[in-house]
């Protein structure tokens, strides 16, 4: 029988794990890198499970947009404006219109073409990338990016301290909006298209147009997910648009469980702390349990670290 | 002048390559209608009720809801007009409880379900409306269940309560009671029954009880077209019914 | 010019050898595989060892290639990807990215990171003149293994019992199902022998592409790509699909080499966009 939680105790539970999330800046004040990461990781996932978790679009090709928002910021800030959250706001908008604009060959697109549709989009980006060398490095990266102070009072320091606390705030900003987004009535109506298709066309539902402004919410914010690491590491590299990253955030996801809100955040630290653990082994040996554990992780079907928690502990409904 | 029905069909056909699945079909229905929709499996009932959605678009012919043709409409202009549809498989929301589900739906005829930056609980007069609904529908006690963990009955009943939040005009009903023991689809009827009389229903029906029970008329559909159509007493003593269709059945 | 449709239609061959099972599992089964260029690794490895190894020949090693494909497909087959027909799109797509991962770190502990050594045959080496153009007798090779493979898998399942049993699972499963097919035996022995193909494929593949452990990575998207251009379930739509991948590959490669392999998925989202079903529509599909 699992336990029921009153709707106030999960509240209380999230606030408590963000005030650990927080709280990491003190416990761990040599691994702030680490955790910058992990945010950032946490952030872009959250991201992807509007688009799959929530809107049901199979992409991969998400990186797209995490690239597209790095270099947005890297190259406002090394044209000459490097005021931070203007680079935020303009990688926001701009994934946000051009993943409106794409969003038409993939709302009404089946599962197959919605992955090939990425993939092949993901692919052409990151070619055009590579060939415009002079203006994003080509496959050096984008390099000698220098940001002001944050909000003109906090500089980046060396230790990471400014860039953990910025990225914690706008992390946490965009996760409430995204949360508020997913108990709204549009939520509901994601949930519903998600869950039948057919009776929402019934109901005389809008399905691909409430569709496509989540995948361009969705982008959005992976957007803001690529600038924020622009930013911090104060550099850009072509693996941020790579299909390689794009089944990174897949798999993080799908670890934390799809669908659930805090599945990608959860997800994030989990992969991102394993990941770290096992960097000093060999690279295939890394690929290797991976692969196993995707195989494993479909095979027994658990939905992920949530889905398996959500069967020993239940919250009431609304 | 009698007012305008509130569905008409002329001439409606629709063919799939070389077959043509529905034929040349016309048909009023009048404001407040209570017509049933018989005929053998495969005869085009569900593909007419298709045409009529919109889902499918039509060979030749025209539908009009009012004064308005809407043939060249797509499916929410029409739920737009006031048509919705109940299927004959059941088309639900399995993750969602019925209060969710009926609150989509009456979001989604508000025009309210683009909003993402409110709260659902802030609109208090969906939630209203969504529980007197399936207050009516003697729901309510199942409302914060997932519905896929309801009875098969309850979720026949579902289907017709997420129609009917759309607040229609016309209420297609596609085999409502399928599936449901025969004792029990009574009470999908009796729903159906006590619709209001500005509503007008078309309903496919497979038991002939229910049919001459709660239909005030009777479409008899044979391999895409109109054998007859009438009341239930002229259906009955339709020879070329009895024929091609109730055969020796006694009814 | 006579040289890129040349080098194409040889590109486009080896393609559709790999892809075709892919295609017809995937029409059969509506079974997303992004692993299928394992299937052609395997094969591409064990023709390499057999050759390399025991200094067989390249028939015996071509052999090699198709029982280590079916052997490993069958394997997969009945191990795991008989209980995922029925899944979702998002855990199939994640079970083969894994086994995609797997086959790579296994790969690579066996055979190290480098390419596998090859050498054509005496018999298959050289040129030949052709219209003034000097062409390779290895990649004439390929296209007429092409197209002998094609009109042996058009004329089987046209004429054959388990062609006809094919085509029927394809059309309507429950229909098949009911008409006494064994679909389950029918799956396995489609996806076994699409594999087989594929590791023909990927033996084959030694004398023009470069073998090593990213092989299925590396040319997934083309294998994805011919069977989303053709459309899932048949033959001859991955057939004209591989050639116009193979042609346009080459040809954007040879003509515009600084826009690099991007052409080709332009060209790819323009026959997406044109025809979202695939070039040949598989019967049934509406």
């Amino acid at each position: 029988m699992p336990l029921t939680l009153p709707r106030r105790g999960l509240f209380a539970l999230e606030i408590l794990f963000w005030i650990a999330l927080a709280a990491s800046f003190f416990v761990f004040p040599d691994r702030l890198y680490l955790l910058t990461q992990i945010l950032i990781a946490a952030l872009f996932a959250v991201s992807l499970d509007i688009a799959l978790g929530y809107a049901g679009i199979l992409t991969l090709g998400h990186a797209v947009f995490f690239g597209m928002g790095a270099y947005a910021a890297g190259l406002l800030a090394k044209a000459g404006w490097a005021e931070p959250l203007t680079g935020l706001a303009l990688a926001f908008v701009l994934c946000g219109l051009v993943a409106y604009a794409l969003s038409v060959m993939i709302v009404r697109a089946g599962e197959l073409t919605q992955l090939m549709v990425t993939i092949a989009v993901g692919a052409i980006v990151v070619e055009i990338a590579n060939q415009a060398t002079p203006i994003t490095g080509g496959s050096d990266g984008l390099q000698g990016i220098s940001m002001w102070p944050v909000l003109g009072a906090f500089d980046f320091d060396l230790w990471g301290k400014t860039a953990f606390v910025y990225t914690f705030v706008v992390v946490l900003a965009l996760f409430i909006v995204v949360r508020r987004m997913l108990q709204s009535p549009y939520g509901l109506a994601l949930k519903g298209i998600h869950g039948n298709r057919k009776r929402m066309y019934a109901l005389g539902s809008p399905v691909e147009g409430r569709l496509r402004f989540a995948y361009a919410a969705s982008a959005a914010i992976a957007g803001v997910a690529g600038a924020l690491l622009a930013q911090t590491t104060e550099f850009v590299g072509l693996d941020t648009l790579s299909i390689d990253r794009s089944a990174a955030v897949l798999i993080i996801l799908v670890l934390g469980g799809t669908g659930r809100l805090y599945g990608g955040i959860v997800g994030a630290i989990v992969y991102m702390v394993v990941h770290d653990f096992f960097a000093d082994l060999s690279p295939e040996f890394w690929m290797f349990w991976l692969g196993l554990f995707l195989m494993a992780i479909v095979m027994i079907g658990s939905g992920g670290i949530l889905g398996g928690l959500s069967r020993l502990v239940r919250s009431e409904r609304s | 002048m009698t007012a305008a029905p509130a569905l008409s069909v002329a001439g409606l056909t629709v063919a799939f390559g070389g077959i043509v699945a529905v034929n040349d079909v016309t048909l009023d229905l009048p404001v407040g209608a209570r017509h049933a929709l018989i005929g053998p499996n495969g005869a085009g009932k569900t593909t007419f009720v298709n045409l009529l959605t919109g889902t499918l678009k039509p060979t030749a012919g025209t539908i009009r809801i009012g004064d308005e043709d809407v043939t060249r409409l797509d499916t929410r202009s029409r739920v737009k007009r006031g048509l919705t549809r109940t299927f004959q498989i059941n088309t639900l929301f399995a993750g969602l409880t019925p209060l969710e589900a009926v609150s989509l739906a009456i979001a989604e005829r508000d025009d309210l379900a683009g909003i993402w930056w409110r709260r659902l609980g802030g609109f208090p007069a969906v939630r209203d409306e969504a529980e007197a609904l399936l207050s009516s529908l003697r729901l309510i006690e199942h409302a914060r269940v997932p519905t896929g963990e309801l009875a098969y009955g309850k979720q026949r009943l579902l289907e017709i309560a997420l129609a009917l939040a759309a607040k229609p005009r016309i209420l297609l009903l596609d085999e409502p009671a399928a599936g449901i023991p025969a004792g029990e689809s009574r009470e999908v009827f009796e729903v159906v029954d006590a619709l209001p009389d500005d509503i007008s229903v078309l309903f496919i029906e497979h038991d002939m009880q229910l049919v001459f029970r709660f239909a005030r008329r009777i479409v008899v559909l044979t391999s895409g077209s109109v054998l007859a159509e009438g009341t239930p007493d002229e259906i009955r003593r339709n020879d070329d019914v009895r024929a091609a269709y109730l055969g020796s059945t006694h009814v | 010019m006579g040289i890129v449709v040349f080098d194409g239609l040889a590109f486009g061959a080896l393609l559709f050898l790999i892809s075709v099972g892919l295609s017809v599992t995937m029409g059969l089964m509506n079974f997303v595989n992004l692993a299928h260029g394992a299937f052609a690794m395997a094969g591409g490895y064990a023709a390499s060892v057999v050759m390399n190894a025991y200094g067989f020949g390249f028939p015996a090693a071509l052999l090699a290639g198709f029982v280590a494909g079916a052997v490993s497909g069958a394997a997969v087959e009945v191990l795991f990807v008989r209980r995922l027909y029925r899944s979702h799109p998002l855990e199939q797509v994640l079970f083969t990215i894994g086994l995609v991962f797997a086959s790579i770190a296994t790969a690579t502990y066996f055979f190290g990171p480098t390419m596998q050594p090859f050498s054509i045959p005496p018999y298959l080496e050289g040129n030949f003149a052709f219209l003034g153009a000097e062409l390779s007798r290895y990649r004439l090779f390929l296209i007429v293994v092409g197209v002998i493979v094609v009109a042996a898998l058009v004329l089987g399942l046209d004429r054959t019992r388990f062609g006809a049993m094919i085509r029927a699972a394809v059309d309507n499963q429950r229909v098949a199902r009911g008409c006494g097919i064994n679909v389950d035996r029918l799956f396995l022995a489609t996806f076994t022998l699409g594999c087989g193909l594929a590791g023909f494929g990927g033996a084959l593949s030694l004398g023009m592409l470069t073998l090593n452990p990213i092989f299925p990575l590396k040319y997934m998207v083309y294998f994805l790509m011919v069977v989303c251009v053709g459309g899932a379930g048949t033959i001859t739509g991955p057939f004209l699909a591989a050639l116009i991948v193979g042609i346009g590959d080459v040809a954007g490669k040879y003509y515009v080499p600084q826009t690099g392999g991007f052409l080709i998925y332009l060209l790819m989202l323009a026959l997406l966009l044109a025809r979202p079903n695939g070039l040949v529509v598989k019967k049934g599909a509406r």
